[in-house]
């Protein structure tokens, strides 16, 4: 029986409010999207970009985003006077605007130019006033170009809210206001971690992933140089609409077929280095707690944007983070020793869902010989551009399977990519039951799931491990003032990115709900991987004996340095 | 320290029997416009002079009186700024103004050991000599109640405040009246808020004193951003602890323990003196813990402002106490529920909190009794502009702008014919020579399509441009604007460059719709009260003065004769004489012709430095 006391009219349609937020979502249930650049349903509502508003009985005009739906309230979603004022708000944004769209990297993917092309923009009466390119090139991991910056203020509330970094804000007033570093610093010098998330917020090209493929083009034109590359988990299921694959689909075998068309000549799946983390990780972990030390918990270290966020915050964490190295700076280093033998040159190229890889690849405390194993990251976005100027047709395109002789993973360094994972991983490992009951239960322990932090209570032996893990910094924030005052964990995993790899930066965007739907393709991926425990990966194990041998501590683990001012 | 109603009553009257046992009293107005003009040296001299001459003077009243003293006393603000600075004599209630250092002396042999009345520093109207404040037509015309502190005590003395009754509405709120009675009371006097919205003051109290949360405070909104405006300055300034007053009266009955009192920084005058004030009230106990022995506790603190128009809107001005940005935010939640930081905050404007202890202490119906039924009380405004009498005047709501202008403002000034006076700020519409007969209050403006703001009034005259006002307060606005929303933030800079445009002479066909299409974007969808009346200078411009754009942009000509990129400059062929000075003078060698036949000024070249005017002999250049 429907609530007839909680209806209110839209476009004379009888709607029942079902406790939504805003009339923004409620509006979306009758099938109308309203056009908005500052609303976002996981960021606190801004209001400011006016193109949401809607007009009541009486004439008056409201935003949508920041309306509470009420009973027995009327609007009108697309009157004369509305259309009027949106195509005025496009102007006005577009008069202040770099104009200059064939020249930009977001082309086609910007919501400036959706917008303007959906309201039919065909003018713009007022002087154009574009800001000077002012782009700020310092960081590795992001671009900034005030140029085109419509202060949406996505960017910061990303970076205040969700992830309590607060490296960019608002200076300045009025039509001089911009969003810029403290000081105006650059933004390699200011507290951001290079998680991107700006990036993955901004509806325009204000701020994008920093894009490194023609570096990568040239390498694989060198006939002197052999060029390999890992592809991380994440990757393979965000290739997305663009490409014609659903969300969540894994492609990982046709993108080593277009790796393997393109000159790359050894293709490998991150996940086997994955296998590895696990290994130093679970061993790493068991002898803290054999030995009783009190400075539990162990954090988890292959995030590099965490790493970052706990140099410069919390410094005095650091004795209690892995000595891992991630899952891409391990293979690396091996697939750098097995290959230190040749006379060619070695070019190896990492395909990451992520930004912060790209400044983890710099690192001063992963040179091996010289220089840094990875040669180059590139992102999901840049894989798609590098696919799309080949001419490649994706969906087309028969898989090939990874090669060798490091062609072979396991379940566990799969799932690696979503949140929760890399803790599933590792207590598939230290788990004695081996069973397969005992890996159905691991999973229902609460490690699986979207939510930002999550509890589980694990037994072993005659222990109970508390572990938590959290994605999205702000909640690493307040888990890391509780453990402070307090409450205790054994193991703690971090991911910068809310949702974990899968959503990270430099993924193509995806509406929420598409995101749960990549990590369940990972999830499905790791059912149909034969080996589920890192110590199965007998390729893997054979390592220590090989390439490893007496050096383990110094291909596979690091150390830290406090960062800050 | 005062620890019970007997205390505070006792001494009272303590202070009351000095006061009433000095023999005299000298207030110099001791208001921001008098201190520019030289009062605080006056009334350094006037000291200094009787001391010299060994008359016993008092600065600040003591508790014991030992023999009768002259009073000497830094007034707030006596509101007739055009002939400062101003000095009153009690108990003659004489004012003399325009008084100068060289006076003092006279004023101390002449008036105040011998009482007599010095003639020259009167104020004269039409000839006839007004030796008494309340003879003056500026005065008699004026309802000085919430102003009625000003120019009649000491404004840097709680002693004084409390010798003519101060705190008596606190003390009458604090042991007689309920929380609901005192709510009854404001909410039925009608008062309505006097910062510009007119919301129904008792209205808001309540919905504070209804919030569950026992964290609540009380915020006074002392920014006062519109130009010309410096009512809430001078209240500030000029009678502080009335201010104080009314928000522990408003705390008192809401639930609220903590107040913050936001004052802009240009105001250091207010911050000082309310700074003092709350240092006096907090010393003798009326500010504190466990007031006068009760259960109530109330502390207050002073927020400067930083240079943010903005932040004199609720939301942009919580989020600057909170050491944030300055930047108004969507509504809900509203203030009354999540004000300052997160909590129920009673936010008013200070004349609003003026009027508190005027109501508790007359009562519902000498309140009602002022002004309109819906619009009840006074309102004090700041007349400025070319009108013979300037300065800050306080009239019941209803009066006429007719009676405003003409009335207590003496007319125009300089014969100027009346054009038009633009009301409420940057924010506020203009009215003109139809609307002398318009009652000034919330609803009678509102009606005609504009506001009363804070209370600014500038009049204008023939020789004031329309358009060129227009330009004047967007560009205010302009700079003004927070930049968080797209139609204020850019709306407002394209329609300043359109006004820029047509006062320089570059005005095109179709502009003034252009203006009149972004205004209705920018009123309607803008997020904040700065956006949505930004426009209205324009618009009610427009709609009054339609034919002064139409000329800036169809002829190039400025009506008023004011803007100066529109003035041409001509010489008369019939007066020229072909000498040639003229030609000698130009920068910009815009002047040519042949030696004994008029001369020609080019208007391309012409850059209207105006140089070449006085060089003739003939007076055959002019500014047309």
């Amino acid at each position: 029986m429907k609530n007839l006391d909680n209806v209110m009219i839209i476009d004379g349609m009888p709607v029942e409010i079902n406790g939504e937020k805003n009339l923004l979502e409620l509006i979306r249930k009758v099938n109308i999207k309203m056009p908005t650049f500052c609303y976002h349903s996981e960021l606190s509502i801004y209001g400011a970009c006016r193109m949401c508003v809607v007009e009541n009985q009486r004439g008056e005009i409201e935003a949508a985003c920041s309306t509470v739906p009420k009973s027995g309230m009327e609007i009108r979603t697309n009157t004369e006077r509305l259309r009027k004022y949106r195509k005025n708000i496009l102007e006005l944004l577009l008069s202040n605007h770099c104009r200059d769209c064939t020249t930009c990297s977001n082309n086609g993917k910007c919501k400036l130019q959706d917008l303007a092309m959906r309201f039919g923009i065909d003018q713009v009466r007022f002087p154009n006033t574009a800001a000077e390119p002012k782009i700020d090139d310092s960081s590795v991991c992001i671009t900034k170009d005030a140029h085109k910056c419509i202060l949406c203020g996505d960017c910061v509330r990303v970076c205040n809210e969700v992830q309590n970094v607060g490296a960019i804000d608002f200076a300045h007033r009025g039509s001089k206001m911009s969003i810029s570093c403290a000081f105006e610093r650059p933004i390699a010098d200011s507290p951001c971690v290079g998680c991107g998330q700006c990036a993955a917020v901004c509806p325009t090209g204000a701020i994008v992933v920093k894009y490194d493929f023609h570096k990568i083009w040239r390498a694989l034109d060198d006939k002197n140089t052999k060029v390999t590359a890992q592809i991380a988990p994440a990757v393979r299921v965000a290739m997305g609409k663009e490409l014609g694959m659903e969300e969540g689909e894994n492609a990982m075998g046709k993108i080593v077929a277009v790796f393997h068309r393109l000159g790359f000549e050894e293709v490998y799946d991150t996940s086997t280095g994955a296998d590895l983390t696990v290994l130093e990780e679970s061993n790493e972990f068991l002898k803290r707690l054999s030995e009783g030390k009190a400075d539990m918990p162990l954090f988890t270290s292959c995030c590099p944007a965490w790493i970052q966020y706990c140099e410069k915050n919390y410094p005095e964490l650091l004795p209690n983070v892995s000595t891992c190295r991630s899952p891409m700076e391990m293979f690396a280093s091996v697939i750098h020793e097995e290959h230190k033998p040749s006379a060619r040159k070695h070019y190896h190229v990492a395909v990451m869902p992520c930004t912060a890889k790209k400044f983890e690849a710099t690192r001063d405390e992963f040179v091996l010989d010289g220089k840094n194993p990875v040669d180059a990251v590139i992102s999901t976005q840049e894989l798609i551009q590098m696919i799309k100027e080949s001419g490649i047709i994706f969906s087309e395109i028969e898989p090939e399977a990874v090669d060798m002789p490091f062609g072979t993973s396991t379940g566990a360094g799969v799932i690696f990519g979503v949140t929760g994972g890399v803790t599933e991983a590792v207590l598939r490992r230290v788990s004695s039951d081996k069973s397969k009951t005992a890996l159905a239960a691991i999973s229902y322990h609460g490690v699986r799931g979207m939510e930002g932090i999550k509890e589980a209570i694990i037994p072993y032996g005659d222990r109970r491990l508390k572990i938590a893990i959290v994605s999205g910094l702000g909640n690493a924030s307040a888990l890391i003032e509780k453990i402070k005052s307090g409450t205790h964990y054994d193991f703690v995993e971090v991911m910068a990115c809310p949702g974990g790899c899968v959503n990270g930066a430099g993924q193509p965007f995806v509406a929420p709900d598409g995101k749960k739907q990549r990590g369940d393709g990972l999830y499905a991926a790791d059912k149909m991987c034969s080996t589920k425990r890192s110590e199965e990966n007998l390729l893997v194990m054979d390592m220590y004996n090989g390439v490893l041998k007496n050096r383990v501590h110094e291909l596979l683990h690091t150390n830290y340095v406090k960062r800050g001012e | 320290m005062l620890k019970s109603r007997e205390d505070l009553d006792n001494i009272r009257s303590v202070y009351a029997k000095t006061l009433e046992s000095q023999k005299a009293k000298i207030l110099v107005c001791a208001g921001t416009g008098c201190v520019a003009g030289g009062s605080l040296v006056i009334y350094d001299r006037l000291k200094e002079l009787m001391e010299q001459r060994n008359i016993p003077c008092s600065v600040e009243l003591e508790k014991e009186v030992h023999h009768p003293t002259v009073g000497i006393k830094k007034s707030g603000c006596h509101g007739f700024c055009e002939i400062g600075p101003l000095i009153r004599i009690e108990p003659q209630g004489w004012l003399y103004v325009k008084v100068q250092e060289e006076d003092c002396e006279e004023i101390i042999d002449q008036t105040v050991l011998n009482g007599v009345h010095i003639e020259r520093l009167a104020y004269q109207n039409d000839g006839e000599i007004c030796k008494k404040q309340d003879d003056i037509p500026f005065y008699k015309r004026q309802t000085r109640h919430v102003l009625q502190h000003c120019g009649q005590i000491d404004a840097t003395s709680i002693n004084e405040y409390l010798a003519i009754g101060g705190y008596s509405a606190f003390e009458k709120a604090l042991f007689e009246m309920t929380g609901d009675e005192i709510i009854h009371e404001i909410t039925d006097s009608g008062l309505r808020g006097r910062g510009g919205g007119g919301f129904p003051v008792g209205r808001k109290w309540e919905q504070v004193r209804r919030q569950k949360e026992p964290q609540k405070y009380v915020v006074c909104n002392g920014d006062e951003g519109d130009p010309g405006a410096f009512m809430d300055r001078s209240i500030m300034e000029g009678d502080p602890h009335n201010v104080l007053e009314g928000m522990m009266i408003a705390g008192l009955c809401c639930g609220a323990n903590q107040g913050y009192l936001y004052v802009r920084a240009e105001y250091p005058l207010a911050v000082s003196r309310l700074k003092a004030a709350i240092e006096q009230a907090t010393e003798i106990g009326l500010l504190g813990d466990r007031i006068l022995g009760t259960d109530f506790s109330f502390h207050l603190r002073i927020n400067q402002g930083a240079g943010a128009f903005v932040c004199g809107e609720g939301s942009a001005l919580t989020a600057s106490i909170e050491g944030k940005r300055g930047m108004p935010r969507v509504k809900p939640p509203r203030t009354v529920e999540h004000g300052l930081f997160d909590k129920p905050t009673v936010l008013n404007n200070v004349e609003t909190f003026a009027n508190v202890s005027l109501i508790i202490n007359n009562g519902i119906e000498w309140f009602q009794s002022i002004g309109p039924e819906k619009s009840p009380g006074t309102k004090a405004f700041a007349l400025t502009g070319n009108i013979v009498n300037t300065g800050l005047i306080e009239v019941p709501m209803g009066t006429t702008l007719g009676e405003v202008i003409f009335d207590v403002g003496g007319g125009m000034r300089d014969g100027g014919k009346f054009k038009g006076v633009q009301i409420g700020g940057p924010s506020g519409g203009c009215l003109t020579e139809k609307d002398l007969d318009l009652p000034l209050d919330f609803d009678s403006l509102k009606k005609a399509g504009a506001m009363i703001g804070s209370g600014g009034l500038v009049v204008m005259d023939d020789k004031n441009c329309m358009v060129e006002v227009a330009r004047f307060f967007m560009n205010f606005t302009q700079n003004e604007s927070c930049g968080k929303c797209v139609p204020c933030r850019e709306g407002t800079k394209r329609m300043l460059a359109i006004l820029e445009r047509i006062v320089s002479g570059q005005g095109v066909e179709g502009d003034i719709e252009l203006l009149l299409e972004l205004a209705d974007t920018v009123s309607a969808t803008s997020l904040c009260g700065l956006g949505k009346t930004a426009a209205l200078p324009i618009v009610s411009t427009i709609k009054n003065f339609r034919s002064e754009y139409e000329a800036h942009i169809r002829e190039k000509r400025c009506p008023a004769g004011a803007c100066s990129k529109l003035k041409k400059i001509e010489i008369d062929a019939a007066l020229c004489k072909g000498c040639t000075k003229c030609t000698k003078s130009c920068p910009v060698n815009a002047i040519s012709g042949k030696v004994k036949d008029p001369f020609v000024i080019d208007q391309a070249k012409c850059i209207k430095c105006g140089a070449c005017i006085p060089t003739c002999p003939f007076h055959a250049i002019r500014e047309v």
